[in-house]
């Protein structure tokens, strides 16, 4: 009997998985359920160009809609997974129809965490995740609106470059006493508060939004820890992104910080795997178990899940990466800045291009670059290669940073 | 529109039309020619777009940013005509471009 592989969720891993079996010739059915009524697209796009209204969303698609006819995939579009019965190896769906599987990709991403606070339910709130987000919030983010964004991290900066050109008066508020405290160093996030306020952005760190104020059921101005109120026309909720794992909890899958996988994608049950921004995996670059909300991660994972799937089981062990575009400067990282013993920065700030790299025992376990990119490429290589590095060549941008990968 | 003529790098040929302002890698992306990534969905990020502009045609297409040529140091199996895909913005100047791919993206 032919086998029937269903992948839940229709984003970047669930698409590349799709791919992936059919290059890795699987032959039996492969099924794609994806809640939103689009059929799979780019995410990274929407709080950047997509947003800026330089990319129309036809070209945000990863492949081309005869890509599943020509490869036999069959879309379920707008469509959700209510539960999975592992034993009878059956999914119901929101179309009241049950789906059989012989094996399944758990590829449920993320959505945006919810902002908990009074006045959350008011109207002129947003949050950017999906492309029907960024369509209800793009005809907001016009010249002279007040635009306040709750969340220092990349999503609300990136919004906050794209607002600030767009000619809306900026404000961000983050909790942590600097921005994209999670993901970068220190030099890199005071280099990124400086360059907002030259853009014209209000930025509150060590800042906490008490409350949302309305009138009439919408949105006027956010409430701060400072007793201070911006004064708001929409407000934008960039404070992280929860694991879509209730599906997975709720068939009995081992979860933790998401669906729990071993180092080939595979869950607590033989017959179900996981991968992308979902899936809580063991990864070498953080030393133990990571969940990493990436296109990277996405599309990797889900080369090595699908593969998995069809028996062919290699352990995930690609170097993360990750980017972030503001203004006119790329932000790129690489490698995971944990266990490190030292940094290394190379170029000035001033100059609007440095890199900081992180090392432990004299190995380059991860690097953050602005407007760098041989850094950031050099970067990649040390981090995969485990290379010795001299920290005072990597120091001194008269030293070609390619000499440095030669060993 | 363009017709772009996509060899992989076993030799098979694909012409396409390309619309104008869309990108040489989002033609091959667009009809499903292997041979092209383009991990990060044409942000210059990955490196993953990389071909080679047939010669006759490499003078004929801009001249490559910094950025671009910074990326492309690092991709497999360098040439002189080598280019981002991501980075070439199809024209009715290109009608009749011919791209070969690399071995391997990665």
């Amino acid at each position: 009997m032919s086998e029937t592989f269903v992948i839940i969720g229709a984003g970047q891993a669930g698409c590349q998985a799709a791919a992936t079996l059919r290059s890795e010739h699987f032959t039996g059915d492969i099924v794609m359920i994806g809640d939103e009524a689009q059929p799979p697209y780019q995410r990274p796009p929407l709080s950047k160009k997509y947003l800026m209204g330089e990319l129309a969303a036809p070209r945000l698609e990863l492949r081309p809609r005869k890509f599943y006819d020509d490869q036999n995939v069959t879309l379920k579009l707008a469509t959700r997974a209510l539960s999975i019965d592992t034993r009878a190896h059956r999914i119901t769906l929101s179309d009241g129809t049950s789906q059989p599987y012989t094996k399944v990709l758990l590829a449920t991403g993320t959505r945006a965490r919810p902002l908990a606070i009074p006045g959350a339910d008011l109207t002129g709130i947003f949050y950017l995740r999906t492309l029907a987000d960024v369509d209800q919030l793009r005809p907001q983010v016009a010249p002279g609106k007040r635009v306040v964004l709750l969340g220092g991290g990349f999503i609300g900066l990136e919004v906050a470059a794209v607002a600030a050109k767009l000619g809306c008066a900026v404000t961000v508020v983050e909790m942590a006493p600097r921005l994209m405290g999670r993901a970068v160093s220190d030099v890199v996030s005071k280099f990124y508060l400086d360059e907002h306020r030259k853009a014209g952005v209000t930025v509150y760190l060590d800042t906490a939004s008490v409350a949302i104020e309305g009138a009439n059921g919408a949105a006027t101005g956010v409430k701060l820890s400072t007793g201070d109120t911006v004064p708001a026309d929409i407000v934008l909720v960039g404070i992280g992104a929860l694991p879509n794992d209730e599906l997975a909890k709720a068939a009995g899958i081992a979860c933790g910080n998401g669906i729990m996988v071993d180092e080939f994608g595979c869950t607590s049950d033989p017959d179900v795997f996981a991968a992308g921004d979902c899936a809580d995996h063991p990864n070498p670059f953080a030393k133990g178990r990571f969940r990493l909300e990436s296109v990277q991660n996405a599309i990797d994972q889900a080369k090595y899940a699908a593969k998995a799937m069809m028996g062919n089981k290699i352990a995930y062990h690609e170097v993360p990466w990750f980017w972030s575009d503001q203004y006119d400067l790329k932000l790129q990282m690489a490698g995971l800045a944990i266990g490190y013993d030292m940094t290394v920065q190379r170029g000035s700030t001033d100059a609007r291009s440095f890199s900081v790299f992180y090392l432990e025992n004299g190995r380059v376990i991860a690097v953050e670059t602005v407007n760098a990119i041989p850094e950031y490429m050099i970067g990649r290589k040390l981090i995969a290669a485990k290379t010795h590095v001299d920290p005072e060549k990597l120091a001194d941008p008269g030293v070609p940073i390619k000499t440095l990968a030669e060993g | 529109m363009a017709k772009i003529t996509y060899i992989s790098h076993g030799g098979k040929e694909t012409t396409v039309d390309v619309p104008d302002g869309l990108t040489v890698m989002e033609g091959a992306i667009r009809n499903s020619i292997d041979g092209i990534d383009a991990d990060c969905g044409g942000a210059c990020a990955c490196a993953t777009c990389h071909v080679y502009v047939d010669p006759a045609w490499s003078p004929k297409i801009p001249a490559k940013s910094e950025m671009e040529d910074s990326m492309l140091d690092f991709a497999v199996d360098l040439q002189p005509t080598s280019r981002l895909s991501c980075q070439i913005k199809v024209t009715a100047a290109l009608d009749g471009m011919i791209v070969r791919m690399p071995k391997s993206q990665h």
